[in-house]
């Protein structure tokens, strides 16, 4: 399945795990949440799929454990994930955060600002939405209004630094 | 008024150039219609039942004269000659084609206007009273948070793809005039008991299929704290609001399920969590927007005009026009004048190319250049000389604008209906103007004195029957249309919803029953008393039955 990281296609270093597919230590290897808390320490992956309806405070004490957090969008106006993107981050996840399923390029950029690193879709979605798709999404809005979501120059901070020129 | 910076305009510019990009997009197939529909809503294009249709933000409800030409000019040049004043304080153009709409919004992002966010499951375009700035019972000019809201809620990351729309109010007085009570989040500007200025904030109001007052989620949020305020009620929306069913997927449904002391719980929770370390003071930012909202230099006039005195009495029919279509101005001298957009006949909100024009020129000429829009579908001319009122009517005689019939019987408000409408049911400018048409006198019109009658033609009430003293909602039962009338709704601060009277009337009889309980109502009346007030004192059932009595 295709992943789209930095604008661009790439490989993807990570791997999901079967059902009774053994989990080793530090291994990169993803798991439903589910398999995840019924294992405890034993289970080894460092990924984890999580539902977008998630508490995301209920994932914090996970977070040493974990190099990878992904967040499915079951349809791309389904938009929970970005909020829990964005609560995993303000609850101090540092590791990967992927967006998966039905992503379409016009959410790139959000999906980015929301604290996703990486997209993974479908074989059939990447043929009809390509790479330059991608690329031209992301770099379509170079402003933003939002303070504290990272992508395109923040026009409230310009502003205010613009002021503090002035002072 | 607000004036863009280069980064505003910037934004626009990017926007409509990243529209193009889309509909381009969509014409390959690289994006599916289900992809495209929510982009293009989002640009303010509908797919209605005979064409697309473009709804254009006049954020807050504020325009100034060269912006309301533009408007002509896109009527004239896209249109068939007219628009639409929408009860959201916007304007539709009904028959655009999909290829012009990229140019028309560069020909806004010219006058420093969009249609962003004006449709779409996101944050809607913010709502303000129409008379902010110049309202004698005014605390504070709503339009600087408007505005703040405006900027901090377009092409919001997170908040662009909710699980239903989202509409934001503000007022600024304690008589509210911007419905504040029946929005997604209503705020009300105010000083707390140290003199600080902040928000009193509402949620979960809404119309609809399921009407609902909102609930008062804090007495006061200062406004330096808005934004994260604001940002934790989106939050706790865009994670827990329904994804189920369409119907239930608005704000108010959360709240209302989730019980108010719990969401309130739940926001005040998220609001503690919220980052602000990348946030800029909120104050300058404020006080930047604020010096555009600045009271324009006024002339330091007498309260009373002799001009207007003199002109009152020597022609009763403009002295009426004052009488019902002007407001108090908090300049002496100066007052607030109502165009109506309800002539006898007329679908109400429409204006036409010529009609925007003539509007655009009085306003040049007596009104600083600025006007408003109302929610019930009517223009403003905010600044005008108590002693130029004669000239304004007389321009505005000329021009077919004169209707004095501003917050009376005939001042219909209405949705588009059947007639435009792929969602509707039932037609509802038929009815207007039969209503229009039947209560025509102007004398009798304003011895009824203040009523609202709203209609709707479909549940998603467009034409917010629920807040109507009368409302009708037209309805399809067994292939006929078939009106039903709810009495006692309330926009204001004693927010109602109007109640249903019984069986519905077939679009023949709609305005015989109105006329029942007119009648009724003028009989019963006690000096100086309203409909409203009569209303509350005789009680629901009193007054439906007027509507079904012969006489």
């Amino acid at each position: 399945m295709p992943l789209i990281r930095d604008g661009g296609f790439t490989a993807d270093d990570w791997r999901w795990l079967g059902e009774g597919e053994a989990s080793a230590p530090g291994q990169n290897a993803v798991i439903p949440l589910k398999r995840l808390l019924d294992e405890g320490e034993a289970a080894g992956a460092r990924g984890v799929e999580v539902p977008n309806n998630t508490q995301p405070e209920s994932l914090a004490p996970l977070f040493g454990r974990l190099d990878l957090i992904v967040i499915p969008f079951p349809a791309f106006n389904d938009g929970r994930g970005f909020s829990l993107g964005k609560r995993l981050r303000r609850l101090g996840f540092q590791g990967e955060l992927r967006a998966k399923g039905h992503i379409i390029p016009d959410q790139y950029a959000y999906a980015r600002a929301c604290g996703f690193d990486t997209i993974e879709i479908s074989d059939a979605l990447a043929a009809r939405q390509p790479e330059a798709h991608w690329r031209e999404a992301a770099a379509s809005m170079s402003l933003g209004y939002q303070p504290g979501y990272p992508g395109p120059q923040n026009i409230l901070i310009a502003r205010y630094r613009a002021r503090d020129a002035d002072r | 008024m607000y004036q863009y910076d280069a980064f505003d305009a910037r934004f626009v510019r990017e926007r409509v150039a990243q529209f193009r990009g889309q509909v381009e997009r969509r014409l390959t197939g690289a994006l599916t219609e289900d992809e495209f529909r929510p982009l293009r809503l989002m640009n303010g294009l509908y797919l209605q039942l005979h064409a697309y249709m473009l709804r254009v933000a006049i954020p807050y409800g504020t325009l100034s004269s060269l912006q309301m030409r533009q408007l002509a000019m896109i009527a004239d040049k896209y249109d068939r000659g007219y628009g639409h004043f929408t009860t959201r304080q916007n304007i539709q153009y009904n028959w655009p084609l999909l290829k012009d709409v990229p140019d028309i919004l560069d020909d806004l992002a010219d006058v420093e206007m969009h249609a962003i966010q004006t449709s779409g499951n996101c944050i809607r375009n913010v709502t303000a009273d129409p008379y902010s700035g110049v309202a004698a019972d005014e605390v504070s000019d709503p339009r600087p948070f408007a505005e703040l809201i405006r900027q901090w809620s377009s092409a919001h990351p997170e908040f662009s793809f909710l699980p239903r729309k989202f509409k934001i109010a503000v007022t600024g007085a304690p008589n509210d005039r911007a419905v504040i009570k029946f929005h997604d989040i209503g705020l009300r500007v105010v000083q707390n008991a140290e003199g600080q200025r902040g928000c009193e904030v509402w949620a979960g109001g809404g119309l609809g299929r399921t009407p609902m007052i909102g609930v008062k989620v804090a007495d006061f949020i200062g406004e330096t704290d808005l934004l994260p305020f604001i940002e934790a009620i989106m939050r706790v929306y865009n994670a827990e609001g329904r994804r189920d069913n369409k119907f239930k997927a608005r704000i108010k449904i959360l709240v209302h399920e989730t019980g108010a002391d719990e969401f309130r719980q739940a926001v005040y929770d998220e609001y503690a969590r919220v980052d602000r370390s990348s946030m800029p003071p909120i104050d300058e930012e404020l006080k930047r927007i604020e010096a555009f909202f600045r009271p324009p230099s006024y002339d330091a006039l007498p309260d009373a005009s002799p001009e207007l005195q003199a002109a009152m009495i020597a022609d009763p029919d403009f002295a009426r026009w004052v009488r019902v279509n002007t407001r108090a101005h908090k300049q002496p001298g100066y007052a607030i004048a109502l165009i109506s957009l309800k002539p006898k006949g007329g679908a109400p909100g429409d204006a036409t190319g010529a009609e925007m024009r003539a509007m655009a020129d009085i306003a040049d000429a007596h009104s600083l250049s600025e006007l408003r829009v109302t929610a019930e579908q009517n223009i403003v001319l905010p600044n005008v000389k108590k002693s130029e009122l004669f000239a304004v009517w007389s321009k505005l005689q000329a021009a077919g604008l004169a209707a004095p019939n501003a917050e009376l019987i005939s001042d219909v408000v209405s949705c588009p209906g059947l007639d435009y409408c792929s969602l509707a049911t039932a037609r509802s400018i038929p009815i207007a103007q039969e209503i229009t048409e039947r209560f025509a006198d102007a004398a009798m019109q304003e011895s009824i004195g203040p009523i609202r009658i709203k209609i709707s033609g479909c549940i998603n009430a467009c034409g917010h029957h629920h807040v109507g003293d009368i409302g009708i909602l037209g309805l399809e039962k067994t292939g006929a249309e078939a009106y039903q009338i709810t009495l006692g709704g309330d926009p204001t601060d004693t927010a109602a919803i109007g109640e249903r009277s019984g069986p519905g009337f077939p679009a023949e009889g709609v305005t015989d029953a109105i006329e029942r309980l007119i009648h009724f109502y003028l009989r019963e009346r006690q000096p100086g008393e309203t409909f409203k007030e009569t209303y509350h004192r005789l009680g629901h059932d009193v007054m439906k039955g007027a509507l079904y009595a012969p006489h």
